[in-house]
C-alpha cells in the first residue's frame, strides 16, 4: 500500500515534489552560499526548470492522488490536462519572476534576502500547484493558505519601506476575512452534504433535496475566497494598493500567476461540483440548483467595466496595470461564464497570452521604475526617443493588452468572442468590446506619453543588452501568435478537460 | 496570369521598405526618403503591370473563379475535437473590378504623399516608417477576400495612422489623434461583432467533402452554405441579420465618415501633416464604402435593398449638411475637410440607387474622390508651409503672384464643384442619373443636387477670397510651385482632365463588376425565406 501511494507520487505529483524540495534545498543554499546571490538565483532557476520540464512530460495524464480509503474512489488531488495547463502557467512565470527579480532594483540593496525570498516564492507556487488540482475543500483550503501567506510577507517584502509594509499589512486583512468567510462557506456545504470532496458533492448534489437557499449561500461565501484570489469586482478593493505597494515582481506575479490559480479553482468547484454532464456539442449540463451563468456574467461585467472605467484615471503606471489586471480578470471570467468547453479553451488561450503580455508590460515598467525610482506616468515623457526599445516593446505590450490585431491579445478576444457568440450571449460580449474601446483610452495614454510628450527632464533611461532581450523574447510570442495562433491554441485544446468530465 | 504573386507583393513591398528603414542609420535622412521613394514607385509599377494582366470581362464579386489574381492558401487550420469543429483560415487574395480602381489609388496616393513627405525633418526614420506600415495596411484592406484577414489589415493601419497624427501633427494633434483611434476602434468592433456571427452562420464545404465554419467573403455570399439555425443565417427565422447589418454598416460608416459619425474627421485633418491628410482623404475614407460595397452589399443584399433608402438619406444629409458646414469655414484645411464628408455623400447616394449606373458613379467617385481631395489638400499644404497660416480671410489677390499655383488650384477646385470636362462631372452625373432612375431615392437625389450648387458656393468664395480681390503686403515674398510641387500635381491634374473627357478608362475597369454585384444584389434579394429582424 504504502508503495502505491510513493509511486503514485512520483509518477504524478513531479512538479510538486521538486517545488517542495526546492524549498528545502534553497534554505541549506542559503546558508551554506549566503553572499553568492548568484548562486541562488541559479539554483532557483534551476529547480523551476526541472518542474516545468516534469509538469510537461506528465502532460495527458488524468488520475486521482491520495485515495480516500475503502469503497471511495475519490481522491484528494486530481490530477489532469487543465490542472497540468495551470501547472505550466504558474512554473512558467515563476521562472519569468526569478529573471525580474534578478535585475530588479529594488531588490539589489544588501537588505534583500534572497535566500528567504526564494523560500517564499516556491511556498507560493507549492500553493498555487496545489490549488489547482485541489478536489477536496479541505486540501483546496489549506493550499489557498499557503499561497496566500506566502505572498502577504512578499507584498511587504521591501524592509523599510513604509508604501510595501501597507500593501502587505492591507493584503493581510482582507485576505484573513476573505477566507475566513469561505472557510465558513466550506462548513456549510459540509453541513449540506456530509462531505469534503468535490467528487463526492458532485454525487449529492443530483438529489432534489438540498435547500437551495442555503447551499447559495455557501456558495457566494465560498465565492468571496475565489473572487479575492482573482480580484473579481467587488472583491477587488484591496488590488490597486497592494500591486502599487509591493515590488514589482511580487505584483506582477500576483497579477497573473495568482490569478491563474484562483481560476483553476473556480473551474473546478463549479465543472466538477455542479454540471451533471458536458454535452456533445461542449456545453456543460447543469444541476437545477444555482444560476452560474447570471452570476458569473453579472461579476464579469462588474470587474471589467469597474477595472477599465477606474484605470482611466490613475497617474501611476503600476496602479493602472492594477485596475487593468482587473478588467482582464473579467474577462476571463467571462469566459468561463460561457459555461462550455470552447468558453474553456477561450479561457486558456487568453490566459496562456495575458502571461506574456502582462508579465511583459509589468517588465518594462520595472525597467524605467529602476532608473527613475518610481512608476508615475511622466516618468515616461520622452521613452521612445530616450530609449525606442523598451518603448516599441511596452508599446507592444499595451496594443496586445487592448486586444488589436496583429498582437496575441487580439487572438485572446478572438476566441472569447467566438465562444460567448457560440453561447448566444450578445449583449455581454458587446458589452465586452465597448470595455476594450474604454481600455484603449489609458493604455495609448502610456504609448502617448512615450512618443507624443517631450521628456522633463534628460535623464537618460539606459537598459543592459540582456535586459533587452529578455523582454523582446517576451514581445516574441505575442507577435507571433498575433499572426500565426495555430500552434497555441492546438497546444491549448490539449488542456481543457477535467478529470472525470 | 503569370506565377508572380502580385498582390502580395503589392501588399508587402511597403513592410518590406519599412524594414529596410529600420536598419538604416538616422543620420542620413535622405537614404530614407530615398527608400521609401522607391517603395512606393514599385508599387506603382507593380499596380500599372497589374492592370495590364487585368481582364475587363470578369465580374469578380461573389465568383472565385471570375477574380483575378487570386492567391489562396490556408494560413490557419486548427483541429478540433467533437465540441469544437475545424478552423480554418485562409490568406487568400483577389481583385476584381471594384477592387482594381482602389489598389490604383492606394498605389499612386502613396506615391504622391511620400513626394509630399520630403520636407519632414522631424524622426524621419519613424515617419516612414509608419507610414509604409499603413500603405500595407490599406493596400491589405483591398485585395483581401477573407474577412478575418479584411479585418487585420483594417485594424493594422490604426496605429500608425495614431502616431503619424499624433507626433508629426499640428497643435492640437493628441487630442486629434486619439479621437481617430477610439472612433475608429469603435467602430471596428461592431465589425468585428459581425464577423463572428457569420462565421457561427455559414459552412464552406471543403475538397474533402467536411463541413467547416467559414470566413471566406465569396462562401459568406452564398446562401446555400448558411446554416438552418445560424444567427445570422437568412434560414433562421429569428436571425438578426437586420441589427448586423446596421452594425457593420455604422462600423464602415465611422470611416467613411458619414453624419453622424464625422466630428472625427475635421479635427483629424487639421492636426494632421499634409502628407497625412492626403492619404486619408484619398485612400483612407475610401476603407468605408469598399467595405460597404464588398460585404455589407452581397452577404446581406436582401436587407441592402430593403434599406437603400436610409442609405440614400444618410447620404444626402452629408452631402448638404457637409456643404453648409463647409461654407461657414474660414480655416482652408477644415473647409476641404467638410468638403471631403460632402463628397463622399455622393457615394452614399449612388451606392443607395442599387443601379448599374449609380454605383458604377459610387466607385468612380470614390476614385475621383481620392485625387481631387488629395490634391486639393496638397493646395492647403503648399500655402501653409509657405504662409504658415490656414485663415483663408488672411489672404487675397495671390493670383497674380502664384500664377502656376492659381491655376492648378482652379482646376482642383472646379472639378470638386462637378464642372464637365472634369473627373468630378462624370462620376457625380452617373450618381444623380442612377438615384434619379431609382424610384425611392429620386426625391431624395433632388434635395442632393443642391449639394452642387452649394459646392460652387463655397468653392468659388473660396477662390474669390484667396487668389482675386485686393492683394496684401505681407504675401508678397510668397514664392509659386517649386519642382517637387509640380512633380505632385501634374500627374493628378492629368488623372483628373483624363478621366473628364475619356472616362471609360475607369468605367471599363468597373463596370462588369458593378453589373454583376447589381445582378447578384436583385437576384438574391426576394427569397420568400429571408424573414425575421
Amino acid at each position: 500500500m504504502g508503495n502505491i501511494i510513493i509511486n503514485d507520487l512520483w509518477s504524478f505529483l513531479k512538479p510538486e515534489i521538486f517545488i517542495a524540495g526546492g524549498i528545502f534545498i534553497i534554505l541549506l543554499a542559503d546558508l551554506v552560499i549566503r553572499d553568492n546571490r548568484k548562486a541562488i538565483h541559479f539554483t532557483a532557476l534551476i529547480i523551476l526548470i526541472a518542474a516545468f520540464a516534469s509538469a510537461l512530460l506528465q502532460m495527458g495524464t488524468e488520475s486521482f492522488i491520495f485515495y480516500l480509503g475503502k469503497g471511495n474512489n475519490h481522491g484528494l488531488l486530481a490530477v489532469d490536462p487543465m490542472s497540468t495547463f495551470i501547472k505550466l502557467i504558474t512554473i512558467f512565470s515563476t521562472i519569468l519572476i526569478v529573471i525580474f527579480t534578478i535585475t530588479s532594483e529594488e531588490f539589489k540593496g544588501s537588505k534583500f534576502k534572497s535566500g528567504e525570498f526564494y523560500t517564499l516564492l516556491f511556498g507560493m507556487l507549492l500553493g498555487m500547484l496545489l490549488l489547482s488540482s485541489g478536489a477536496d475543500l479541505i486540501i483546496i483550503y489549506v493550499s489557498l493558505e499557503l499561497l496566500s501567506l506566502s505572498s502577504y510577507v512578499l507584498a511587504g517584502f521591501i524592509a523599510g519601506s513604509n508604501r510595501s509594509s501597507e500593501a502587505s499589512l492591507k493584503y493581510v486583512i482582507y485576505g484573513a476575512t476573505s477566507s475566513g468567510i469561505m472557510l465558513f462557506g466550506i462548513s456549510i456545504l459540509y453541513g449540506l452534504t456530509g462531505t469534503t470532496n468535490l467528487y463526492a458533492i458532485h454525487t449529492i448534489l443530483v438529489s432534489p433535496h438540498v435547500n437551495y437557499l442555503t447551499l447559495g449561500l455557501s456558495i457566494l461565501m465560498i465565492f468571496i475566497g475565489i473572487g479575492f484570489k482573482i480580484s473579481a469586482v467587488p472583491f477587488h478593493f484591496w488590488t490597486p494598493d497592494v500591486y502599487e505597494g509591493s515590488p514589482l515582481p511580487v505584483t506582477a506575479y500576483l497579477s497573473v500567476a495568482s490569478k491563474a490559480a484562483g481560476f483553476a479553482l473556480l473551474i473546478r468547484f463549479i465543472k466538477v461540483g455542479f454540471i451533471s454532464s458536458v454535452g456533445t456539442n461542449g456545453f456543460w449540463n447543469f444541476y437545477e440548483n444555482f444560476d452560474w451563468q447570471l452570476f458569473l456574467i453579472i461579476l464579469s461585467i462588474a470587474s471589467m467595466t469597474v477595472g477599465n472605467l477606474t484605470a482611466l484615471w490613475q497617474n501611476n503606471v503600476k496602479r493602472m496595470l492594477a485596475y487593468s489586471s482587473i478588467a482582464h480578470a473579467g474577462y476571463m471570467l467571462l469566459a468561463i461564464a460561457v459555461l462550455s468547453e470552447k468558453g474553456m479553451l477561450a479561457f486558456l488561450v487568453y490566459i496562456a497570452i495575458y502571461m506574456f503580455m502582462n508579465l511583459g508590460a509589468f517588465y518594462a515598467v520595472m525597467l524605467v521604475a529602476n532608473k527613475k525610482g518610481n512608476e508615475e506616468i511622466s516618468s515616461f515623457a520622452g521613452l521612445g526617443y530616450k530609449n525606442p526599445y523598451l518603448a516599441f516593446g511596452l508599446s507592444i505590450f499595451l496594443i496586445s493588452l487592448t486586444g488589436i490585431p496583429p498582437t496575441g491579445g487580439f487572438i485572446g478576444k478572438l476566441y472569447l468572442f467566438i465562444a460567448l457568440l457560440d453561447g448566444d450571449m450578445y449583449w455581454p460580449a458587446l458589452i465586452a468590446l465597448l470595455n476594450t474601446v474604454i481600455s484603449l483610452y489609458y493604455y495609448v495614454r502610456i504609448i502617448k506619453e512615450m512618443y507624443l510628450t517631450k521628456a522633463l527632464d534628460d535623464t537618460t533611461i539606459e537598459t543592459s543588452k540582456t535586459e533587452l532581450t529578455f523582454m523582446f523574447a517576451l514581445v516574441a510570442p505575442i507577435l507571433v501568435f498575433g499572426i500565426y495562433f495555430t500552434p497555441l491554441v492546438n497546444f491549448c485544446t490539449n488542456f481543457v478537460r477535467i478529470l472525470g468530465f | 496570369m503569370s506565377g508572380l504573386p502580385i498582390l502580395t507583393l503589392l501588399t508587402f513591398i511597403p513592410v518590406l521598405g519599412m524594414l529596410i528603414i529600420l536598419v538604416l542609420p538616422k543620420e542620413n535622412p535622405k537614404n530614407i526618403k530615398i527608400t521609401a521613394l522607391l517603395m512606393t514607385v514599385i508599387q506603382v509599377v507593380l499596380a500599372g503591370f497589374m492592370m495590364s494582366g487585368f481582364n475587363y470581362n470578369a465580374g469578380g464579386i461573389f465568383d472565385q473563379a471570375s477574380f483575378q489574381f487570386v492567391e489562396k492558401f490556408r494560413w490557419i487550420e486548427i483541429e478540433g475535437g467533437s465540441w469544437i469543429g475545424k478552423i480554418k483560415i485562409d490568406y487568400f487574395l483577389g481583385i476584381d473590378g471594384i477592387s482594381a480602381p482602389m489598389v490604383l489609388l492606394t498605389a499612386i496616393i502613396s506615391l504622391i504623399a511620400v513626394i509630399s513627405s520630403w520636407k519632414i525633418n522631424t524622426s524621419v526614420k519613424g515617419f516612414f516608417a509608419l507610414f509604409l506600415l499603413l500603405d500595407t495596411g490599406m493596400m491589405g484592406v483591398f485585395v483581401s477576400l477573407d474577412f478575418f484577414l479584411f479585418y487585420v489589415f483594417w485594424e493594422l493601419m490604426l496605429l500608425p495612422m495614431y502616431f503619424l497624427i499624433g507626433i508629426w501633427g499640428g497643435p492640437r494633434k493628441e487630442y486629434a489623434a486619439i479621437k481617430f483611434f477610439i472612433y475608429t476602434l469603435l467602430g471596428s468592433i461592431f465589425i468585428l461583432l459581425v464577423m463572428i456571427g457569420l462565421y457561427f452562420s455559414a459552412q464552406e464545404v471543403l475538397a474533402d467533402g467536411s463541413k467547416v465554419y467559414t470566413f471566406n467573403l465569396l462562401s459568406l455570399m452564398d446562401k446555400s452554405n448558411y446554416t438552418a439555425d445560424g444567427i445570422l443565417s437568412p434560414f433562421n427565422p429569428a436571425n438578426l441579420r437586420l441589427i448586423a447589418y446596421i452594425a457593420m454598416f455604422a462600423g464602415f460608416a465611422i470611416k467613411i465618415p458619414m453624419f453622424p459619425f464625422h466630428t472625427w474627421l475635421p479635427d483629424a485633418h487639421v492636426e494632421a501633416p499634409t502628407p497625412i491628410s492626403v492619404i486619408l482623404a484619398g485612400v483612407l475614407l475610401k476603407m468605408g464604402t469598399y467595405g460597404i460595397l464588398r460585404i455589407n452589399y452581397p452577404i446581406f443584399p436582401e436587407i441592402t435593398v430593403q434599406l437603400a433608402w436610409y442609405i440614400g438619406l444618410f447620404g444626402v444629409i452629408n452631402i448638404v449638411y457637409g456643404a453648409l458646414v463647409a461654407m461657414a469655414q474660414s480655416d482652408f484645411k477644415r473647409l476641404i475637410a467638410y468638403s471631403s464628408i460632402s463628397h463622399m455623400g455622393y457615394v452614399l447616394l449612388g451606392m443607395s440607387s442599387l443601379s448599374v449606373a449609380g454605383i458604377n458613379g459610387a466607385v468612380l467617385q470614390m476614385f475621383n474622390h481620392g485625387t481631387i481631395t488629395a490634391m486639393l489638400f496638397l493646395i492647403v499644404g503648399v500655402i501653409y508651409d509657405r504662409a504658415h497660416t490656414r485663415g483663408i480671410n488672411d489672404f487675397g489677390g495671390l493670383a497674380t503672384q502664384l500664377p502656376m499655383y492659381t491655376g492648378f488650384v482652379t482646376v482642383a477646385f472646379f472639378a470638386a464643384i462637378g464642372l464637365p470636362g472634369l473627373s468630378g462631372f462624370i462620376s457625380e452625373a452617373f450618381v444623380f442619373i442612377g438615384a434619379f432612375g431609382y424610384e425611392p431615392v429620386r426625391i431624395l437625389t433632388m434635395i442632393a443636387t443642391s449639394g452642387i450648387l452649394l459646392g460652387a458656393g463655397y468653392m468659388l468664395w473660396t477662390l474669390q477670397r484667396i487668389f482675386f480681390g485686393e492683394k496684401k503686403e505681407k504675401w508678397a515674398s510668397l514664392t509659386d510651385l517649386d519642382t517637387r510641387e509640380y512633380i505632385m500635381f501634374i500627374p493628378l491634374t492629368i488623372i483628373i482632365f483624363l478621366l473628364g473627357v475619356y472616362p471609360s478608362i475607369m468605367l471599363d475597369i468597373m463596370s462588369t463588376s458593378v453589373n454583376s454585384l447589381v445582378d447578384f444584389i436583385s437576384n438574391n434579394s426576394a427569397l420568400s425565406s429571408f424573414g425575421g429582424i
